[in-house]
């Protein structure tokens, strides 16, 4: 990665970030903490890594991206309205009665999204439905899907684990978005979830740790988790939640609130701030 | 009557699937370590490559089923009433109903005929949860030709299709030039006194308690209503015009189910008596399937003595 190229892709998150706290602040709701903890990954996969066509969101041939964690949408929206497959302008109505930007990721509504999630550890299940039907018509195509590590305390997703490694599928990449916080506190307060690397190892998965902020990172866990054959990737990302705004930061209070008007204008203070001084860079 | 031809309609699950396999490379089937018992392991015999197992995980199925239909395949996905509609509800409506995605449910063992097993595995609930999911079909078959002929209609039907099959040996007794088509009910029998409304293998018990409410002098009408979600309203409204009573027949409870279907549509269209004939908010026990069902009053002779009694 050339430092142009990074310093385009901290540049794009910090957008994606704007644009979280722009969509929950419009819709007065929302889930701003595990979409600034994600914005790297959002902006690396939509940016770098996938093969995908904005203005033909229903290519078959695409990469397909599945949003486990569905309640982070306001992270996902931004990246695909940046990306184009939607005006910037509509993110501020998100959650508005008839606005198609759904509370949560609807794939009928939205250009964009691969697929309808929300409800906790069935988005990984889709994933490895995806990939085993790339596999079954002898598709190129990768899948990736995103879950949070609260989400992780599901049993479904330990199904689908088991599946992935059971068929193979060396097509699915599943993130962890390990920000260590979920509504009512630390994971491992709540029910932890560690150990996550050895749990997916133990699960037949190819596992690497990243900082979940770093794009070089990022770049060379994904170009392994490409070239790996046999057993499906999983990169565990260590995260911040709220990451990028300086109140939200590690504070699980963020999780799913909005900020209101006083919040919002200090939070895109603090982006534009950080978007002056990469841009200086 | 003479002796009739007796098939499970999850046999009939297995062999269509079977059939449709020959033509629709897209048509793959889904299992949760009960192919022996749904009867796709004869599609999984035939067609290998397009036979997946999930092992004991039926919301990993249901989920990963939603996944593949959006890459265009057309996944069948199969296990025991119980879990499919029941564990993995929440994965069927949330991971295939409000996408309104192409997936197929193919699910056996339902209701009391069930058996042996008894009540943990007797489901009466699928039809209501099922029937509560937007866009979703829900049909229950009464032999072995509609059976076929529904897993057929609900491969070409685009969206969401729930199929309930029965374990147990049923009289055929649809011939084989029967047309089934998603929605509509089938008038077996004509009659003027009470319309009898019926799906799955309570069809025969109706068509055999009107033969012999005729001998008692009562005119009775047979509907076999396979399809519950979508409800052939005109013919339930058609059918009360006519009779002015009607008893619905079904292997479930009688909340939520056909009876409940037929009963809210008479109530704001057609106020009309009704008898709901089903499992009455209970839990069903071991048993013979043939035992069980007379004990639950899901007989011809039950139906002929409600009848009766209905139409003093």
């Amino acid at each position: 990665m050339t430092l142009n190229e990074k310093k385009q892709l901290q540049l794009t998150a910090c957008k994606v970030r704007m644009g979280v706290i722009e969509s929950t602040h419009g819709a007065k709701a929302g889930h701003p903490g595990g979409s600034l903890s994600a914005a790297e990954v959002f902006t690396y996969l939509y940016f770098k890594e996938m093969n995908i066509d904005p203005k033909n969101p229903k290519w078959e041939d695409r990469d397909r991206f599945v949003l486990s964690k569905g309640h982070t949408t306001p992270g996902l929206y931004s990246a695909l309205a940046e990306r184009g497959f939607f005006p910037v302008e509509d993110l501020p109505t998100f959650r508005h009665i008839d606005s198609y930007l759904q509370g949560h990721p609807n794939m009928n509504t939205v250009p964009g999204v691969d697929m309808s999630t929300g409800s906790l550890g069935q988005g990984i299940s889709t994933a490895v439905g995806m990939a085993m039907a790339a596999k079954h018509t002898g598709k190129q195509n990768r899948v990736y899907t995103l879950l949070g590590d609260g989400e992780i305390q599901e049993g479904q997703v330990w199904e689908a684990c088991m599946a992935a490694a059971h068929y193979k599928l060396d097509n699915l990449c599943v993130i962890v978005d390990n920000n260590g916080l979920q509504i009512d506190g630390a994971v491992d307060a709540v029910m932890s979830p560690y150990p996550i690397v050895d749990k997916l190892d133990a699960f037949g998965f190819h596992v690497q740790q990243v900082d979940g902020h770093n794009f070089e990172e990022l770049e060379a866990a994904f170009a392994t988790a490409r070239g790996t054959k046999g057993a499906p990737s999983a990169i565990v990302m260590k995260t911040v939640k709220g990451k990028g705004v300086s109140y939200m930061e590690n504070n699980a209070g963020w999780h799913g609130k909005a900020p209101n008007d006083a919040e919002y204008e200090q939070a895109m203070t603090e982006l534009k701030a950080q978007y002056a001084e990469l841009e200086a860079m | 009557m003479a002796e009739m031809k007796k098939v499970a309609t999850r046999d009939s699950y297995g062999a269509a699937l079977v059939e449709l396999g020959a033509q629709c490379e897209d048509l793959v089937v889904l299992d949760a370590d009960l192919a022996g018992a749904t009867k796709t392991s004869v599609f999984q015999k035939a067609y290998p490559n397009r036979h997946y197992d999930f092992g004991i995980a039926e919301a990993n199925m249901v989920s990963a089923a939603a996944g593949m239909s959006t890459a265009g395949l057309v996944p069948f996905a199969s296990s025991f009433a119980m879990f499919a509609a029941g564990r993995a509800f929440e994965q069927v409506r949330n991971s295939i109903g409000y996408p309104h995605l192409n997936v197929k449910i193919g699910a056996t063992h339902g209701g009391i005929s069930v058996g042996e097993d008894g009540a943990s595995h007797q489901c009466c609930e699928d039809f209501a949860l099922m029937r509560s999911i937007p866009g979703m079909t829900v049909i229950c078959p009464a032999d072995d030709v509609e059976a076929k002929a529904a897993v057929k209609a609900a491969y070409a039907h685009k969206g969401p299709v729930y199929l309930r099959f029965g374990r147990l040996a049923v009289p055929v007794f649809h011939s084989e030039d029967y047309k089934f088509q998603i929605g509509k009910g089938e008038v077996v029998k004509e009659g003027t006194d009470v319309a009898i409304i019926a799906n799955g293998l309570l069809v025969y018990e109706a068509i055999t308690a009107a033969e012999e409410l005729a001998q008692a002098g009562i005119n009775a009408m047979v509907i076999n209503m396979a399809t519950i979600k979508p409800l052939d309203e005109e013919l339930v409204l058609a059918a009360a015009r006519k009779c002015g009573k009607i008893i619905t027949c079904e292997e479930h409870s009688i909340i939520g189910g056909l009876g409940e279907a037929v009963c809210s549509l008479l109530a704001e269209k057609l106020p009309t008596p009704v008898k709901r004939i089903g499992v009455n908010d209970e839990f069903g026990h071991s048993g013979p399937a043939a035992a069980l069902l007379k004990q639950f009053g899901l007989s011809a002779e039950h139906i002929v003595e409600v009848a009766k009694d209905f139409c003093k």
